[in-house]
C-alpha cells in the first residue's frame, strides 16, 4: 500500500478554527478512543501500543508500550504518569504548536495511557516560558473535568483520574526525565542516579512512566484505528507518523508531519528549498545534541536506524538548516554556550568541560585561537563524553566533534582570522516571514 | 500548621536584615498558596508554582516570599533559595511591567536574533538583565524558546512574538510604551509579566480562547498536504481495528 508523502495525523486538525476547544475536538470524534479504552483490559492497551511500534518521540526512541509494561503492577505504591512538555532542546519546536492547537489530543492520550498503566494521577510538566500553551492546557484539562472525562468515575466507569498542569521555571535540564521528576517534587532539577529507573522508583519514589508529549498524543489514533493501521506508516522498526520541524535558511520553515523514514531531501523540497541564491551547508537531524550532517546525507532515511547508520541520532527530528553564509565556529560556540548555561552543575566533566570549551571556542571565533586548540578541544571532549552523569554532556560533545569532523579548517582558521571576517554575520540574517505584521488594535488602551 | 501560626512567624521574619524587604503578600496570597499545595499528593511539589505566585504579587522573588514558602512547606529558607536560584524564570530583582526576551540560541541568532538583541538594548537603553528606570521594561537574552520555525523570535511576558524583524521589534516596544493593545502573534493580547506569572502559578486568566489555533509556520506542511490531497492512510476496514469503531475520515 502506498502512503502519501505527508500524513497529517497529530496535526490534522490544526487548520480548523478553534481546534483547541473541547466541542470542536469532540465533533471530530475526539474522546471516542478514550471512551473505548476505559472499557478495555489495560494490558490489552499496552499490547496494542507495543504492537503499533510507537517509539518515544522525546529523543531516545524507546518503545512506548514496552516502557509501560515495565511498571511493576504488584508494587503497592500509587502509579504515576508524567508528560514531558519541557521542549527545550535547541531546534525542537513540535510539542509547543501541537499543544497550542490541539491540547485535547494530549489529554485524551493521558487518559488512555494512565488507564493502561493504572495511574490515577497524571502530571503535565510544561516549560514555563510558553504562556499560551499553558493557558490552553489548563483550559483543556478544566473542560475535560467538566465533561466527566477526568475526575471521579470517568466515562461512567469506576476509574478515577486527576490531571495537573504544572509549569516549570526555566531549565533545559528539566527535560531529562529524572531531573524533571526532581523538579516536579519541588527541588532543583538535577538528574538522579539510575538505577532505580523511574518505572520502579520515580515520582515520590513510586512507579512512574515519563513520556514525551508527542508520544502520548500519538496514542488516541492508535487506539481508534489500530496497531496495523499505524504500522502502515513509517519503516519496519520506526513505525508511524511524526512531526518533523524544519527551521533555518529554508523558504518555508515549519512543521511537516510525515511517516518516519522520510528523507531530508523530500522535506527540504516541500519547505521550498534553501533561500534563493544560497546552498545547504549543514543541518542537524534531531536538535543540537545530535551530530550535524552535510548535503551528502540528504538521502538518509530520517528514522531511528537510518540516522544512526549515518553517524548521528534521530533525536527530536528538529532539522535546523544552515546555508553557506554560516560560520560553523559561530554555531558551535553558540550551542556550546547554551549547554554551559544549562549544565546543572552536578558533575565535573560537564560543568568544567563546557566552560573550557566555551573559552576555547570564543578565542577561535575571535581569531585568537592557539595552534593545537582543535586537538585540545577533541581531547577535552573525550574526557567529557560518556564520563558525565547524564547525556546533556554527550549532546554538546556530539555537536562539537561532528562540527570539527566536517569543518576542521574553519576552526583552524580561527588561529589567525575572526569567524566574522570569513563569514560576515550580516549575510546570514534572514527573515522568512518578513511580510507579516504584529496585530495592533489602534486606539485601544489610552 | 494553621494559618494563624504562620502569620506570627512572618511578623518575626520582617525583622530579618534584608536590603529589600517589601512585600505585598497577605492572607489572600497565603490562601492561594495553600490551594496550590492541595493540588499535589506531596505539598513540596507546589514550590515552583508558589514561587511563580510570589513573583506575580511581589514582582520578584522577595525574601518574604521565600520565608513564607519555607514556612508553609516546612522546609528551610536555604532549600527554597536553592530552588529559586536554580531556575532562570525567577528574578531576584524586580522585572519590568513587560518582560522582553530575545532568543539568541543558534537558529535565531544567525537569522537575526543577535541584531534584534543589540537593537533592543539601544532602544530600551538597558543591558540584558536590567529594568528601565520607569519600571516599564526588563530585557533578557533567551535560550531556544521552542519556536525555531518562527525565527527570529522574541517573547513579551512569555507570549510569542514570532518572525520578528527590526521594524516589528521597534513597533512592538513603541506600542507597549504607549499603552496600546498589542497581540501576541500566537497568543492573547499582552497583559503584564506579573499577570503571566499568576497563570504559571495555575490561576487561569480566562484568555485561553484568544489567538489563532496555529501560526503560519506550524501549518506549512499541513497546507501542502491539503493542496495535494495527502492524508494519513485510511484504516482498511472497521473489522481490522480490533473491536473498535474507526474514526470517519
Ligand atoms: C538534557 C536532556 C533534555 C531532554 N529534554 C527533553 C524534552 O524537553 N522533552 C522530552 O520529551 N524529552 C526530553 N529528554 C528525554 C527524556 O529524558 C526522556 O527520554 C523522554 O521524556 C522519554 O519520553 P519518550 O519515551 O516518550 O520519548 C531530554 C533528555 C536530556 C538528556
Ligand atoms: S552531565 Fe551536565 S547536566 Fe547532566 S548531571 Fe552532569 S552537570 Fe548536570
Ligand atoms: S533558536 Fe530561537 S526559538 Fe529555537
Amino acid at each position: 500500500m502506498s502512503v502519501d508523502v505527508l500524513t497529517p495525523t497529530l496535526s490534522d486538525n490544526w487548520d480548523q478554527p478553534d481546534a483547541w476547544k473541547i466541542a470542536n475536538y469532540v465533533a471530530r470524534g475526539g474522546y471516542e478512543a478514550a471512551r473505548k479504552a476505559v472499557g478495555m483490559d489495560p494490558d490489552a492497551i499496552i499490547g496494542l501500543v507495543k504492537d503499533s511500534g510507537l517509539r518515544g518521540r522525546g529523543g531516545a526512541g524507546f518503545p512506548t508500550g514496552v516502557k509501560w509494561s515495565f511498571i511493576p503492577q504488584a508494587n503497592p505504591n500509587p502509579k504515576y504518569l508524567v508528560i514531558n512538555c519541557d521542549e527545550s532542546e535547541p531546534g525542537t519546536c513540535k510539542d509547543v504548536p501541537m499543544l497550542m492547537a490541539t491540547p485535547h489530543t494530549l489529554v485524551e492520550g493521558v487518559i488512555i495511557s494512565s488507564f493502561a498503566v493504572r495511574a490515577h494521577h497524571a502530571f503535565i510538566y510544561v516549560r514555563g516560558e510558553v504562556l499560551h500553551v499553558i493557558r490552553r492546557l489548563q483550559k483543556a484539562v478544566a473542560d475535560a473535568y467538566e465533561a466527566g472525562y477526568l475526575g471521579k468515575g470517568i466515562f461512567g466507569t469506576d476509574y478515577d483520574l486527576d490531571v495537573v498542569v504544572h509549569a516549570g521555571a526555566g531549565a533545559y535540564i528539566c527535560g531529562e526525565e529524572t531531573a524533571l521528576l526532581d523538579s516536579l517534587e519541588g527541588r532543583r532539577g538535577q538528574p538522579r542516579l539510575r538505577p532505580p529507573f523511574p518505572a520502579v522508583a520515580g515520582l515520590y519514589a513510586s512507579p512512574t512512566v515519563v513520556n514525551n508529549a508527542e508520544s502520548i498524543a500519538s496514542v488516541p489514533a492508535i487506539v481508534a484505528k489500530g496497531a496495523a493501521w499505524y504500522k502502515t506508516m513509517g519503516t519496519e522498526k520506526s513505525a508511524g507518523s511524526t512531526l518533523y520541524s524544519v527551521s533555518g535558511h529554508v523558504k518555508r520553515p515549519g512543521q511537516y508531519e510525515a511517516p518516519l523514514g522520510t528523507t531530508y531531501r523530500t522535506l527540504l523540497d516541500l519547505a521550498g528549498g534553501i533561500r534563493a541564491g544560497h546552498q545547504l551547508k549543514f543541518f542537524t537531524p534531531g536538535g543540537s545534541s545530535t551530530p550535524i550532517l552535510t548535503p551528502d546525507q540528504l538521502d538518509v532515511k530520517l528514522d531511528y536506524e537510518g540516522v544512526a547508520a549515518a553517524g548521528s541520532i534521530l533525536g527530536t527530528k528538529a532539522l535546523q538548516t544552515f546555508d553557506e553564509t554560516v560560520s560553523v565556529v559561530r554555531t558551535t560556540l553558540r550551542w556550546t554556550e547554551f549547554y554551559k548555561h544549562e549544565s546543572c552543575g552536578k558533575c565535573t566533566p560537564c560543568r568544567e568541560g563546557s566552560w573550557w570549551l566555551v573559552q576555547t571556542l570564543r578565542n577561535i571565533e575571535q581569531g585568537k585561537g592557539q595552534e593545537g586548540d582543535v586537538e585540545k578541544m577533541l581531547d577535552l571532549c573525550d574526557n567529557v563524553s560518556m564520563k558525565s552523569f547524564c547525556t546533556l554532556a554527550d549532546g554538546f560533545v556530539a555537536n562539537i566533534t561532528s562540527s570539527i569532523k566536517y569543518f576542521r579548517e574553519e576552526f583552524e582558521a580561527g588561529y589567525h582570522t575572526p569567524a566574522w571576517e570569513l563569514f560576515p554575520y550580516e549575510k546570514s540574517v534572514y527573515f522568512p516571514y518578513e511580510r507579516e505584521r504584529i496585530t495592533v488594535s489602534e486606539g485601544a488602551g489610552e | 500548621m494553621s494559618g494563624h501560626e504562620f502569620v506570627a512567624a512572618f511578623d518575626d521574619a520582617s525583622g530579618i536584615d534584608s536590603h529589600d524587604d517589601q512585600t505585598n503578600i497577605g492572607e489572600q496570597t497565603i490562601a492561594e498558596m495553600r490551594q496550590i499545595m492541595a493540588r499535589y499528593p506531596e505539598p513540596r511539589s507546589a514550590l515552583l508554582p508558589m514561587l511563580h505566585l510570589v513573583q506575580s504579587v511581589d514582582g520578584r522573588i522577595s525574601d518574604a516570599g521565600v520565608q513564607i514558602c519555607a514556612e508553609l512547606l516546612g522546609i528551610s529558607t536555604a532549600q527554597v533559595n536553592g530552588v529559586a536560584t536554580f531556575y532562570t524564570m525567577y528574578k531576584r530583582r524586580p522585572a519590568g511591567k513587560h518582560h522582553v526576551g530575545v532568543c539568541t540560541t543558534t537558529v535565531c541568532a544567525v537569522m537575526g536574533g543577535d541584531v534584534l538583541l543589540d537593537q533592543m538594548k539601544e532602544k530600551l537603553g538597558i543591558d540584558e538583565g536590567e529594568t528601565t528606570p520607569d519600571g516599564m521594561f526588563s530585557l533578557e537574552r533567551l535560550e531556544c524558546n521552542a519556536a525555531c520555525d518562527f525565527a527570529p523570535v522574541m517573547m513579551v511576558n512569555w507570549e510569542f512574538m514570532d518572525s520578528m524583524t527590526p521594524e516589528k521589534a521597534n513597533a512592538l516596544i513603541d506600542n507597549l510604551q504607549a499603552g496600546r493593545e498589542v497581540h501576541s502573534t500566537r497568543g492573547a493580547h499582552i497583559t503584564s509579566w506579573a499577570e503571566a506569572e499568576r497563570v504559571l502559578a495555575g490561576f487561569p486568566d480566562g484568555l485561553a480562547d484568544e489567538g489563532p489555533t496555529a501560526g503560519p509556520a506550524s501549518l506549512a506542511g499541513l497546507q501542502i498536504a491539503r493542496e495535494k490531497g495527502w492524508t494519513a492512510p485510511v484504516p482498511p476496514s472497521p473489522a481490522a481495528v480490533d473491536g473498535g469503531k474507526p474514526n470517519e475520515r
